[in-house]
């Protein structure tokens, strides 16, 4: 790879140990990627406080946070000193929710160990935000600014929504990122790979959150990691906020690997279709209809069997202040079932607004839980004794199940509160 | 010749050879491991055993432990290269990967694993290697040398 003179001395080690280290492992990993180059960025997303029982005893095994965050964010089997970041850095979703460690079955150990290294990493110039959406919560890039983002749902959100420029990166290459302000410049921050190469038709209505999300787990299937356009067959697409393209983007993120969408007319780099695919002939075409929409329906759905629910959870990706409010609004009133749990996640500072808007009285005098940092699938926590979940998440829909060994219906948020609520699962696509 | 399908007389048993790009270098040989269906790292292996957990994929409940991991592409997560870490870590890491859809996840998975691993090839992996088969894989050269498994 060419570097600057600045690059080739971070990976002298003009500025100590840590920035070579990390500089090393750019340098690795723009090789494997086939990068000529890196590219500065002044926007980082990534994970460091140690939340796993894996990293706790790792550190503790080798003595410091700094041996733990050697291996485990710069691939370094030395340990070195990790100095502090040179770019803005937010902390990604961790591994439990401290405010309910107990309840969460996290023991005491874990919580000082978790307090430890929460408190270094804020002194590095971590931002604890602790969520999957940090565009929820203060880091909302401009269009064209190049980031180095982990969390899939994040970078799809990131690239096609807000035409900011990252691809999928994982947890060594955005700390490497945050120690150097550099990271491969390759695959989305290149303009001609950002056009789209399949286009969907969409030949139904697509409105709910809850089709938002059916969608994007099809469009995943169908295009894997290529990049789709959306557009209407006939007429045009009704524009969907934050919370269904958030939902969109999750899904289309793990069914399949998408990190870059278009929808005709919505996102910025589709004003029009031509503009999104470059001004080039796609390379394939798929039609969404209802036939489409049931199948996919019936594929989330294909690890449920039984209508008896002992736990209901939502928050995937963190819910926004406005799904908060349509969950308080469906459960006022109400009792979650003897029977059932419901957990709802959202980021911290979401958690606060909920706090003052009463929502989260709401939830809580329904026998409700409002959590924040983690979600089910990244802590593997649940209520013991759950053999079926109800959730409105696409995403969580199809890690819960192979993650923690469970059934899970997928359905809408009403009908996710009405099992909560009633023990059962009466849902069905509408 | 790149590609060539050669008889090995004393062995009686086919060898062929595929070239491509190095990702990670080094040299290490094993059982091929194939799948058509890209794989899902985070959330879709379990890096304790290197087994693949993900609902409904071909390769559920499969180890890839000390094998040669061939496979189309990664998918899913951004927690795909620290799965992958992990799995290294708990001495559960594949002993080569070979795949033919480079992003960002399996590349730096590649990297974080150490494993030999190569990419870009002449002639597609996927429709030459069969799980079961003996493979070397010299990614500082860009060479997988493939002896079909006996039938």
């Amino acid at each position: 790879m060419r570097l600057t003179d600045q690059e080739k001395a971070m990976a002298d080690g003009r500025d100590g140990p840590g920035i070579q280290k990390a500089m090393d492992l750019l340098l690795r990993y723009g090789e494997a990627l086939g990068a000529e180059r890196l590219v500065e960025t002044r926007n980082v997303c990534s994970m460091f406080t140690a939340s796993m029982p894996f990293q706790r005893d790792y550190a503790i095994r080798q003595g410091s946070m700094d041996a733990m965050l050697s291996e485990f964010n710069l691939d370094s089997q030395e340990t070195v000193e990790i100095p502090p970041f040179r770019a803005f850095t937010s902390q990604l979703q961790i591994g439990f929710d401290s405010a309910h460690a107990p309840s969460l079955g996290v023991g005491e150990e874990m919580m000082r160990f978790y307090r430890r290294s929460e408190v270094h990493m804020a002194g590095l110039g971590a931002q604890l935000m602790n969520t999957c959406t940090p565009y929820q919560v203060g880091n909302v890039p401009t269009r064209g600014e190049h980031c180095a983002w982990m969390e899939s749902s994040a970078v799809i959100y990131c690239n096609s929504v807000l035409g900011a420029r990252t691809n999928t990166e994982g947890r060594e290459s955005t700390s490497a990122a945050a120690l150097t302000a550099r990271i491969p410049y390759w695959g989305y921050h290149l303009d001609e790979n950002r056009y789209a190469t399949d286009v969907i038709e969409l030949d139904v209505d697509v409105d709910s959150t809850e089709d938002w999300g059916i969608l994007g787990y099809y469009v995943g299937e169908q295009v894997l990691e290529r990049v789709p356009a959306l557009t209407r067959r006939h007429g045009t697409i009704r524009t969907p906020n934050l919370a269904r393209l958030k939902h969109f983007g999750a899904a289309a993120s793990s069914s399949g690997g998408v990190e870059m969408y278009h929808i005709v007319g919505v996102t910025p780099e589709a004003l029009t279709l031509e503009q999104a695919l470059g001004r080039r002939a796609p390379q394939r075409t798929f039609r969404y209809g209802e036939a489409e929409r049931r199948a996919t329906y019936e594929r989330i759905n294909s690890t449920a069997g039984s209508h008896d629910i002992q736990f209901v959870m939502l928050g995937c990706p963190h819910y926004t202040i406005e799904q908060i409010w349509e969950a308080a609004m469906l459960l006022q009133g109400r009792k979650v079932h003897d029977n059932c749990a419901l957990w709802i996640f959202t980021p911290r500072t979401i958690k606060a607004l909920a706090d003052l808007n009463g929502y989260t009285r709401i939830i809580e005098d329904a026998g409700g839980v409002l959590m924040s940092d983690t979600c089910s699938a990244v802590s593997r926590m649940i209520p013991p004794g759950t053999r079926a979940v109800a959730l409105d998440s696409a995403k969580q829909a199809h890690y819960l199940p192979a993650a923690v060994g469970v059934q899970a219906w997928f359905g809408s948020t009403a009908q996710c509160i009405d099992a909560a609520c009633t023990g059962q699962w009466r849902g069905a696509l509408q | 010749m790149s590609g060539a399908i050669a008889s090995d007389n004393t062995a009686a048993r086919q060898t062929l050879t595929l070239r491509g790009r190095k990702v990670v270098g080094g040299v290490a040989e094993g059982e091929a491991l194939v799948t058509r269906q890209h794989i899902s790292g985070w959330g879709g292996v379990d890096p304790r055993t290197g087994t693949i957990i993900e609902t409904r994929h071909e390769l559920r409940g499969v180890s890839f432990a000390g094998k040669v991991l061939v496979f189309p592409g990664a998918k899913g997560s951004s927690g795909w290269s620290s799965t992958f870490h992990t799995a290294r870590l708990m001495g559960m890491a594949p002993a080569a990967m070979l795949y033919n859809e480079t992003t960002a996840k399996a590349a730096l998975g590649a990297v974080v694993t150490h494993a030999p691993t190569v990419t870009d090839f002449d002639l597609d992996p996927l429709q030459h290697i069969e799980t079961g088969d003996w493979v070397r894989v010299d990614a500082d050269r860009g060479v997988v040398e493939v002896v079909r498994r006996a039938t």
